[in-house]
């Protein structure tokens, strides 16, 4: 096969000037600048909710249940129990992101490894193979409905849940692309150079596989976030009271014909914030795509 | 072609074997004693015992997983602890409201995403390519319980013109039925349109600047001819992976769908089940997902190889 770019090993200036050409790629396009401003305020309002939130997320006003977006001192509303709306959405995305970032954590800790070895020695693929099957057959609902029959719903269930699901395709992009590296000279070049296996796939595979890990797990974070929702909304995760935008949407079910708002912010919430990792994880894509402007 | 055929074969069958065993692990994994959890009510010493005959908790892992095995192949899958009613029976009832339900939604997102993957493939740089892959992405975005949410809020409850939950059967009244499945299918359905829609632009784009398409088009065969007879051809190999693919996706996106509209399918069962602490319940759903996902996969790969040569020579599937 030809390679267009071939991937220097992590040395020299070559890397450093691939870096800045991501870099500017990603600056000219509009979608991936606004896509970035969007994600760093949402994580910085979910590490700094605790501070940020207007009310404490379980307090309750009976005085003042099922107020609409806009009442003083209630910018989104309360629900039926007069908890304020706009507090447990900046807890509930925050939690949404600690168990999205769990989740693609996990799996890349799985993951990356596994299609390491999997791409290096032939001997492991067939293994590694019927192991990626194996999960590939329990559908990540399904194994979150085993998990929480075994183990009870919470927040780590989820997480695990979530991850587990998200490993094949970590093993497949990571196979595929040290498949790829193995047959390049460098590589070549540093087996007979006398290098270890170890060596060599954790100095020269390793690191020039970090593009497509990068993509990979930017792609996998809007997908773990709509599956932590999936499952607190049906009671598999996080356990009320605590927020998630997945439980408030349950809850709001029940009223949604008398306080729509509660029902429909955390889901423009989740919305928004899988958009902005899916619209940044295609412009990043791209920008590392040698073949550029192709799309 | 037939050692491709063999090769997937026996990895098939590897990992039904692989699953079956996790599966049967799964219950066993319990804490405390699986007879108890399996009792249900009636936790009474004689009843323990029966149940511990019955599934032969007494004899040794080996003796119990074939003996499990054994009573699945003849269908059983033993009974409700909440109901009593054999689980295969309740399976019965269930599958065919799921098996609609996935049909309706994989038909309605293949041309939902078939159609928006040409268009935004061959009017690159038109505003319909911006709207086709803008709505993919929201798409894929969206989660669809909080779509099926608002449709059941703004379409069901406000206007009236789809029920808001409830199933009638399709050999009862096919009309009423489709009136009551349709809504649940196009929620469950965008998804997986998103997601055919990209892979089918993508394949596309490489389709139509490939020779032999250059070759029909220097013949002077008619734009439209081109694209339906030589690139979009090629190109629906793709969606049929996608289909096999995403059966996992659809199996999970089922079971919310159902539990939001209220359609006593599989999913429905399920998480009915989960909370119940239904373990006979629960055990047989899994064992069947991971057997459907397995037989489909393995039947979208013969299907794979016979439309597409190239797969059969070299085996290879990356």
């Amino acid at each position: 096969m030809t390679v267009l770019s071939v991937p220097m090993a992590d040395t020299g200036t070559a890397s450093v000037t691939r870096r800045t050409r991501i870099l500017r790629r990603l600056r000219r396009n509009p979608l991936a600048v606004v896509s970035f401003v969007v994600l760093a305020l949402a994580a910085l309002v979910a590490v700094l909710s605790p501070w940020l939130a207007p009310y404490a997320v379980e307090q309750t006003d009976f005085a003042h249940t099922f107020a609409p977006p806009g009442t003083p001192g209630h910018v989104l509303g309360t629900d039926d129990l007069g908890r304020d709306v706009l507090s447990r959405i900046m807890l509930g995305a925050r939690a949404s992101l600690e168990v999205a970032i769990l989740a693609v954590a996990t799996s890349l800790v799985v993951g990356v490894p596994l299609g390491l070895a999997a791409g290096y020695f032939r001997a492991w693929d067939a293994v590694i193979s019927r192991f990626t099957d194996l999960l590939l057959a329990f559908p990540f609902l399904i194994m979150a409905v085993g998990l929480a029959a075994i183990r009870g719903a919470s927040l780590t269930n989820a997480a695990v849940a979530v991850g587990i699901a998200q490993i094949p395709g970590v093993i497949r992009v990571v196979r595929s692309d040290t498949l790829r590296l193995k047959s390049l000279d460098f590589v070549a070049a540093a087996v007979v150079d006398g290098a270890s296996d170890l060596w060599v796939l954790a100095r020269h595979i390793l690191p020039n596989a970090t593009s497509v890990i990068l993509v990979q797990a930017t792609v996998a974070i809007p997908t773990a976030i709509l599956g932590e929702a999936v499952l607190s909304f049906l009671g598999l995760g996080i356990q009320p009271p605590a927020p998630s935008l997945g439980t408030m949407l349950a809850t709001a079910q029940q009223f949604a014909a008398r306080a729509p708002w509660a029902a429909v912010l955390p889901g423009v919430v989740i919305m928004g914030l899988a958009l902005a990792f899916n619209v940044f994880g295609d412009a990043l894509r791209d920008a590392l795509d040698p073949k550029g402007d192709r799309r | 072609m037939a050692r491709y055929l063999i090769t997937r074969a026996w990895q098939s069958a590897l990992t039904l074997v692989l699953s079956t065993i996790v599966v049967f692990l799964g219950v066993r994994a319990l804490p405390g004693d699986p007879a108890l959890a399996l009792a249900g009510e009636d936790r009474s010493p004689e009843a323990l015992e029966a149940i511990r005959r019955h599934y032969g908790l007494d004899q040794p892992l080996p003796v119990q997983f074939a003996q499990y095995v054994e009573r699945v192949v003849q269908g059983d899958f033993g009974e409700s602890i909440r109901t009593g009613i054999p689980v295969s029976s309740m399976l019965s009832t269930a599958l065919p409201v799921t098996a609609e339900l996935a049909v309706l939604a994989i038909l309605l997102a293949t041309a939902l995403g078939v159609g928006a993957g040409v268009l935004a493939a061959v009017r690159r740089g038109h505003p319909a390519e911006w709207l086709a892959n803008g709505l993919a992405l929201v798409g894929l975005s969206v989660p669809h319980f909080w779509l099926g949410l608002l449709a059941i809020l703004y379409l069901s409850v406000a206007t009236g013109l789809f029920p808001a939950s409830g199933f009638v059967p399709l050999l009862e009244d096919p009309v009423d039925n489709l009136h009551h499945v349709v809504l649940p299918a196009v929620i469950l359905g965008t998804g997986l349109a998103a997601i055919i829609m990209r892979q089918t632009r993508s394949a596309m784009l490489d389709s139509l600047s490939s020779d032999y398409v250059r070759t029909a088009k220097a013949k002077g065969l008619r734009p439209r001819a081109v694209i339906t007879r030589h690139a979009l051809r090629n190109s629906l190999i793709v969606v049929v992976t996608i289909v096999g693919l995403q059966l996992g996706g659809l199996i999970s996106g089922a079971v919310v769908t159902e539990q939001i509209f209220g359609l006593p399918g599989f999913g429905k069962m399920t998480i009915d089940a989960v909370f119940q602490r239904d373990y006979p319940v629960i055990q047989a759903v899994v064992l069947l997902t991971a057997t459907a996902y397995i037989v489909i996969n393995f039947l979208v790969d013969l299907l794979y190889s016979v439309i597409d040569p190239r797969i059969r020579v070299t085996g290879d599937q990356s």
